[in-house]
């Protein structure tokens, strides 16, 4: 018997290979995320997609740029929730927000936005504490699929009673039915929630600083990065960050572990967010 | 087999408290392996469990977190809400992937991830629950040259998760829980 622990297995050299050669040729970087999720899903995608081998889908990516779209549905993961730990946006609009209010203007970046469901919950509360107006909003994400859902603001209604509840319990002053219109089964959030925002193709691995940030939330994207890429990102909101800016991370996330934590203070310890220290 | 045991993983579903309460309060102090364990909760109940466990057993027990490195001798439970996985490097990471046979934490999502990481020195058990998670897991974990262990569906409270592992693990030592539980102190 071999044994399968000391030497690399033939399918984890070919999931090495397969991310390389999806680096380099479309620079979409996956190498240093969290491989069991990725190899997880990887695996579906080979099985959806009738591949015998790795090797096989690394020809097919390489040859074909239409694999692209393909793979990228299988690496990227868009599980969200409008109001997502109400919690948390309930421990932003209590204090969080009281220290934004003494800015003339803001600017506030959502950071793996995935479909939208983050943002708006954002824009919304913005909206509800009289924000709204003098704030940008910057909406990213690497996959260009999810931006144009997020851009389009539809979403299905059988979400929609998970997303009330979860407004309701964020605090929320206004019904969340007053945003969005109903028809065959789909609502689309109004537009005028998307005035002050934009989207962008940016990924936290390989793209640069975003500017004086007042807020950053980037909700359960780190986690499926490894420890040396969530050091990256982390700097990133760190130099992104105005002085004493916010940084508010997903319930599983923290800076705990990491080398950047020092340039920041717990500012709501139990929801992770973070403020960046003045000096 | 053969191979020296490197951890364990455990999956439970209804009636997992008073399984896991057999079982987990039975390891002696000093006890060598990590114990990995998914029992799936609801998502949006802050989970007690590691604090009720840590009351009862001579071994530490916590949460999982993401990226922390496994360290023998401790007792993890998956956060609710999150798959827990480990990492070839045996650290452990959480994933707000799509929930597995509408589960998630995923009995399925560890054992797998766990029969990749450690291959055969891994010993995954499956206890009592309404459901068919970790059926497919424990047959990844037996593939890898681990070994499967399943609480006989006898003396479970709930008979079709233990049923679906054994119809999947034909291989599988079916045990009673007082037997698992003294199994685990030889190993
Ligand atoms: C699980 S979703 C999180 C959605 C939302 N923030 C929330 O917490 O509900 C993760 C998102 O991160 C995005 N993502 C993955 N890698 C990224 C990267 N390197 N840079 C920016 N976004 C990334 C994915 O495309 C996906 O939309």
């Amino acid at each position: 018997m071999t044994d399968t622990t000391a030497s690399e297995k033939t399918e984890d050299i070919e999931i090495r290979l397969l991310l390389d050669a999806l680096y380099t040729r479309y620079h979409y970087d996956f190498r240093n995320y969290a491989m069991a999720s990725i190899k997880r899903r990887l695996k579906q995608g080979r099985e959806q997609l009738g591949f015998p081998t790795f090797s096989a889908m690394q020809e097919s990516l390489l040859h074909d740029p239409a694999m692209l779209a393909h793979l990228l549905r299988y690496l990227t993961v868009h599980v969200s929730e409008m109001f997502r730990d109400p919690s948390y946006f309930k421990a932003i609009r209590e204090k969080v927000v009281p220290h934004l209010r003494t800015y003339p203007s803001l600017k506030v970046w959502i950071a793996g936005c995935s479909r939208g469901e983050e943002l708006y919950s954002l824009v919304i509360l913005f909206r509800e504490e009289g924000l709204e107006d003098r704030t940008l909003f910057y909406a990213t994400d690497i996959s260009q699929d999810a931006l144009q859902e997020a851009e389009a603001g539809i979403f299905t209604m059988d979400r929609i009673p998970l997303f009330t509840e979860n407004h309701r319990k964020s605090g929320g002053k206004s019904s969340l039915s007053d945003y969005y219109q109903a028809a065959y089964g789909r609502v689309s959030f109004d537009k005028s929630l998307r005035r002050n925002v934009v989207f962008s193709d940016h990924s936290l691995v390989t793209d640069a600083v975003f500017g004086e940030m007042n807020l950053i939330s980037c909700r359960n994207v780190l986690i499926y990065f490894d420890r040396d890429l969530q050091d990256r990102a982390l700097g990133l909101f760190k130099d992104s960050l105005a002085r004493k800016g916010f940084l508010g991370l997903g319930a599983k996330e923290s800076l705990r572990f990491s080398n950047e934590g020092a340039a920041f203070t717990d500012f709501v310890r139990d929801e992770k967010i973070y403020q960046r220290r003045g000096d | 087999m053969g191979a020296a045991v490197g951890a364990i993983v455990i999956g439970a579903s209804a009636g997992a408290l008073d399984a896991l309460s057999v079982i987990l309060p039975a390891l002696p102090e000093g006890f060598s392996l990590p114990v990995i364990v998914v029992v799936h909760i609801p998502p949006d109940k802050r989970s007690v469990l590691a604090e009720l466990f840590q009351a009862k057993c001579r071994v530490p027990v916590r949460e999982a977190e993401d990226k922390e490195p496994i360290v023998g001798g401790t007792v993890y439970f998956a956060p609710p809400d999150y798959h827990l996985l480990v990492e070839a490097d045996k650290h452990l990471s959480l994933s707000s992937d799509e929930p597995v046979l509408f589960s998630r934490p995923s009995i399925d999502v560890l054992f797998e991830s766990a029969a990749d990481a450690y291959g055969p020195a891994l010993i995954a058990i499956v206890l009592t629950g309404a459901n068919h998670d970790g059926a497919k897991g424990m047959r990844a974990v037996v593939d890898a040259g681990g070994s499967g262990i399943v609480q006989s569906p006898e003396g479970a409270f709930a008979t079709a998760m233990p049923e679906a592992a054994i119809a999947m693990c034909p291989t599988a030592s079916v045990l009673s829980l007082s037997a698992i539980a003294a199994y685990l102190q030889e190993v």
